[in-house]
């Protein structure tokens, strides 16, 4: 039976037939892909740190606002895919557990630390436009509720991208201190940038088999390539310099050389070494620490309340 | 005083009320107990920055000189802003923060609904705007209170301490300045002293339904919407200005 199972899911899938909660899966797929949905919630949750560390330091009005906007569609991503990563078995609290944790990861990018206002044009330039990269493609995963979260997330990133160049754009086009900063900005975050989309392919384990379930659509190189191609004329538009000086047009290719990225800081970063891990996640478990008083009166409040119907029920 | 500057000076009072309150619920983002009640607070930081935003554009115009809404939020110093004293005190924990909402929103909701109705065109139409926003703020925050009042015995303590120290703050309110006085004479202002009790009224409800009590202890601190304020003050203007300050007159 076991056999029969698994060839008709693989057959839904390349039928391009969504799996739907209550469908048959294999154990491995609802692993894979809880593991993959719960990093994407997680990323979604730290990542609202480094922004949030400009909020109140946000440099007019107008920016503070959208600045504080963003920040709030982040922890509304994080829960339409805390609520995705649910319909495969996990409550959002043991999820939360794992991250509190160190147990499950989120995005490496996200223990660099945001050191000047021009950190929140390039975190939406290229952290958010490399993100939109590899998240488009999700939109068609084969997983119906990921898939759907997803829809949504997209829009609200594409959004936030054009927000973040447009602060690059204004920099730029600003005081000679103002195109420093984005310089800066731009020379920081790029390598970080590039390393999102994850190990070269010949170094990426699980990716023919998600590739075969339609969890990964394109390869990481392949989406890295994409990202940096298209990186090079906004930073020309710019008339900022990307800080890789192998950077060339190879007209055989159709596509820009670059130079070989840097694994070992990679490899530190994911293993806890970045300038920020520790603050992360200390930031992330002292507010979940905090609110624990708060979050057990709710239970408490909404329990005496439900006593107190059921009593009149009964009465009645 | 001129009629003009009455005028700008009362928008500006209003504007900085809702625009520290503001500044200082923005420090939650992030750092909620809850995902959906971080983005709650962000909703209504949202509200009272939109509100300010709106406020200050006026007060720009009021000025002329070339003022802009960024202008007047970012180069004036303690001494110039008229925000009343609860508005500025620190976030502490989540049973401050809610109750330093709560009694702005109880007092917030009443003068919104007096300032729709004045005469100044500009100023009523703003209001009626935040009326519909801060309505549901007052819903939050006094849902709130009655939730962590009546949750548990660690909820209850917490919220008691924080209305037994954030209630010397609420007084001011009350106490009209010079130029509340004024612009209430010009019929645009609200007559601050006649909202109490309808505040009271209000605060004296959803504190006895989350069985929680009014301190016995009377006496008010006052100075805030004089420009005499808090120490807090002048850090959060420090971390608020800094980008204006360091790199002045460009645009962001």
């Amino acid at each position: 039976m076991e056999i029969n199972l698994e060839e008709s899911f693989q057959k839904k899938i390349d039928d391009e037939i969504r799996i739907e909660p209550r469908d048959w899966m294999p154990e491995k797929y609802r692993k894979t892909l809880l593991r993959q949905i719960s990093q994407h919630a997680h990323s979604e949750i730290v990542g609202m740190l480094p922004e949030a560390n400009w909020i109140t330091r946000a440099p007019n009005l107008r920016r503070k606002v959208a600045l504080l906007a963003k920040v709030q569609d982040e922890a509304g991503h994080g829960l339409y895919l805390y609520s995705a990563a649910e319909t495969l078995g996990m409550t959002r609290d043991e999820l939360l557990e794992e991250l509190h944790s160190g147990k499950a990861k989120y995005s490496s990018i996200f223990n660099y630390p945001t050191l000047s206002w021009a950190d929140m044009g390039a975190i939406g330039w290229l952290v958010d436009g490399a993100a939109i990269m590899n998240q488009v493609p999700l939109c068609r995963v084969s997983y119906g509720p990921y898939a759907r979260a997803m829809v949504r997330v997209c829009k609200e990133e594409s959004f936030h991208q054009r927000q973040g160049y447009e602060i690059m754009l204004t920099l730029s086009n600003g005081s000679e201190e103002q195109k420093a900063m984005a310089q800066d900005a731009l020379n920081r975050w790029w390598w970080p940038s590039v390393m999102m989309f994850g190990p070269n392919d010949d170094n990426s384990p699980n990716s023919a088999q998600s590739m075969k379930w339609k969890i990964k659509r394109f390869s990481n190189d392949d989406l890295r390539q994409k990202f940096i191609d298209v990186s090079v004329a906004q930073a020309e538009i710019l008339g900022l310099t990307i800080p890789d000086n192998n950077l060339k047009w190879n007209e055989a290719r159709g596509h820009y050389d670059f130079s070989t990225i840097d694994w070992i800081e990679f490899n530190e970063v994911i293993a806890g070494n970045g300038p920020c891990n520790k603050q992360r996640l200390k930031a992330i478990v002292s507010a979940w620490q905090n609110g624990e008083w708060v979050r057990d009166a709710a239970v408490a409040y909404a329990e005496k309340q439900a006593k107190k119907t059921d009593n009149k029920t009964i009465a009645a | 005083m001129q009629d003009s500057d009455i005028r700008f000076q009362y928008v500006l009072h209003l504007a900085d009320n809702s625009m520290i309150l503001g500044q200082r619920n923005a420090e939650w983002c992030s750092h909620g107990p809850v995902l959906e009640q971080d983005i709650a607070i962000t909703n209504i930081t949202l509200d009272l920055i939109g509100e300010a935003r709106s406020l200050y554009a006026y007060a720009a115009e009021l000025k002329g000189e070339n003022a802009t809404e960024d202008t007047i939020a970012f180069t004036r110093d303690v001494k110039q802003y008229k925000n009343a004293l609860l508005l500025e005190q620190p976030n502490t924990d989540w049973a401050y923060t809610v109750v330093r909402q709560f009694f702005y929103d109880a007092f917030h909701f009443q003068l919104l609904n007096v300032l729709q109705k004045r005469k100044d065109e500009r100023i009523a139409e703003i209001a009626h705007k935040s009326l519909k926003e801060v309505t549901y703020h007052l819903k939050w925050s006094s849902e709130w209170l009655i939730r962590l009042g009546d949750g548990t015995d660690i909820s209850r303590e917490k919220m008691q301490i924080a209305i037994n120290d954030l209630w010397e703050y609420t007084g001011e309110f009350f106490i009209p300045t010079e130029i509340e006085t004024k612009a209430f004479e010009l019929g645009i202002a609200a007559d601050v002293e006649k909202l109490k009790p309808l505040w009271l009224e209000k605060v004296k409800a959803i504190i006895e339904q989350a069985t929680l009590t009014i301190p016995s202890k009377n006496f008010q601190q006052n100075g805030g919407k004089n420009g005499l304020h808090s120490e807090h003050l002048g850090f959060i203007l420090a971390e608020m200005q800094f980008m204006q300050r360091a790199y002045p007159g460009v645009e962001w």
